[in-house]
């Protein structure tokens, strides 16, 4: 058992054993969510606070799932209909909510590294739901575990992560993770979005999408963030349909087993051809069940409390 | 006194689980509707060996579950969480009668969280509670129906309870001193 932290702000701080000790977690909390009562009351009276200043919709209901699943009390906390629009800063927006005695704070931010701002002055724990491009760490936790589960292992696997690299907090995160497990993470997109300074952290590039699946065990797509992206650093829908989409010609070019993972929302017929999304070996909708364990394993792992081990 | 000091040999733990489950036997008759569960990680082997044990007495299979308390404990705030193992009940608690098994009972608490665990799952007909060794020094009103060793303990003073399951060489419960 290794985790000793109150935060969960990023997977490149995490060492090997704390990512093995969330998916352990989760696993125990998985089971949870198949029984009659899909409650336990770990986490009774601890108020937790989606403070989400990005607009989000699966990610926050994840988490709020996660919470009241735990038996904790959540507040959810927008930018759209939130003081922030008034005028009022990050700092205190945070401090007000830390007032109201919140015992965790979750934080989706455009800026990088929000999160362990916030963690510097508050006495709540503070979990990264993204922040900016940087890091989006229970995604890639959910992603993970989603992988362990279908292969019983990381170690030794080629995976994939296909599409807009450069804008993902997802792959950011992801290869952190894999990469710490021993997983070997191939790169693969236009040129403009997959720049080669990713192969400093342990990657491969390549822009030749044939070459990036044929031998993958695992093929992670991700979605083309037109939100986060300028018009000239992208082809245009249609080239990159023709020339990254994972349509049926190109599947018939992967392993028989690999599997097939996308974070969502996916966009059918853009990065995906839409039978495949459904089809058996693709996996998306597990990643959603699984992504609750996980979220559910971070907020009992951080709020965890640090006095002695006792027993009986 | 010093310290280890042995409290059962393997003989003796044999003997102790033995009588608990002509105990367990005794109390609930054919026992067609016993369930045993054990709490991880101290009660699992013990459950194990009492399953095989009451199989062999009534002659009928005999569920085996084991709980994770974890996620009902009421002290997460103030701990490092503990390894949590996966909760395996693969049987409807409904209407059993649950013999829970744990290797130490000290404070309750365990056994109060167990009490939760067990009845998110559903209403057992009873609950009854068998462990190896009592120490005493109880924190909540909770009692044992079966008991291999009972025995009066300083609140530093630490059981330790080795199986052979886990690669020891002997099964062994010592008294220590951390």
């Amino acid at each position: 058992m290794s985790w000793n932290r109150k935060h969960l702000l990023d997977i490149q701080s995490l060492t090997p054993e704390e990512i093995n000790t969330v998916l352990d977690t989760a696993r125990a909390f998985k089971n949870v969510g198949e029984r009659a009562i899909k409650k336990v009351p770990a986490l009774r009276g601890k108020t937790v606070v989606n403070l989400f200043v990005e607009p989000s919709t699966r990610t926050r209901i994840s988490f709020e799932l996660a919470a009241q699943r735990l038996t904790a009390d959540v507040i959810n906390f927008t930018a759209e209909a939130s003081s922030l629009k008034k005028g009022e800063t990050l700092k205190d927006t945070a401090r007000n909510l830390e007032a109201l005695n919140a015992d965790i704070i979750i934080i989706r931010h455009s800026a990088t590294g929000a999160p362990h701002f916030l963690a510097r002055f508050l006495n709540a724990s503070v979990v990264n739901a993204g922040d900016g491009a940087h890091e989006h760490p229970t995604q890639a936790l959910l992603d993970i575990f989603t992988i362990k589960e279908k292969k019983g292992k990381i170690e030794g696997l080629n995976v994939t992560i296909l599409g807009d690299i450069l804008y993902s907090r997802v792959a950011r995160s992801n290869i952190w993770a894999l990469t710490k497990l021993g997983a070997r993470v191939t790169l693969c997109g236009p040129s403009t979005l997959v720049p080669k300074t990713f192969e400093q952290m342990g990657c491969k590039v390549t822009y030749n999408v044939e070459e990036a699946i044929a031998g993958a065990d695992i093929i992670n797509l991700l979605r083309i963030q037109h939100e986060r992206q300028r018009q000239s650093m992208f082809p245009g829908i249609g080239e990159y349909i023709s020339l990254f989409s994972l349509n049926k010609a190109r599947l018939a070019l992967t392993k028989p087993d690999a599997v097939i993972m996308h974070p969502g929302p996916i966009n059918r017929g853009v990065e995906i051809d839409s039978d495949i999304a459904d089809c058996d070996r693709s996996v998306i909708l597990q990643q959603v069940t699984n992504g609750l364990a996980v979220r559910m394993a971070v907020l009992f792992l951080v709020s965890g409390g640090q006095g002695p081990q006792e027993v009986g | 006194m010093p310290y280890p000091k042995q409290l059962l040999n393997a003989t003796g733990l044999a003997h102790a689980l033995g009588r608990i489950a002509h105990e367990i036997a005794e109390k609930n008759l054919n026992g067609t509707d016993v369930a045993v569960v054990g709490i991880q990680k101290g009660g699992t082997h013990l459950a194990r060996r009492l399953q095989l044990a009451l199989e062999k007495i009534w002659g009928h299979p005999v569920p085996l579950g084991l709980i994770d308390v974890s996620m009902h404990r009421d002290d997460h705030s103030h701990r490092l969480p503990q390894n949590i193992q996966p909760t395996s009940i693969p049987f409807d608690v409904t209407g059993k009668t649950v013999v829970l098994v744990d290797d130490v009972l000290f404070s309750g608490r365990t056994i109060r969280a167990a009490l939760d665990a067990i009845t998110d799952l559903g209403r057992p007909k009873a609950i009854q509670l068998a462990v190896l060794i009592d120490r005493g020094n109880r924190e909540l009103p909770i009692k044992a129906d079966f008991v291999g060793k009972e025995l009066s303990t300083a609140v530093d003073e630490r059981i330790e309870v080795r199986f052979t399951e886990d690669g020891t060489q002997t099964d062994a419960v010592e008294l220590t001193k951390p």
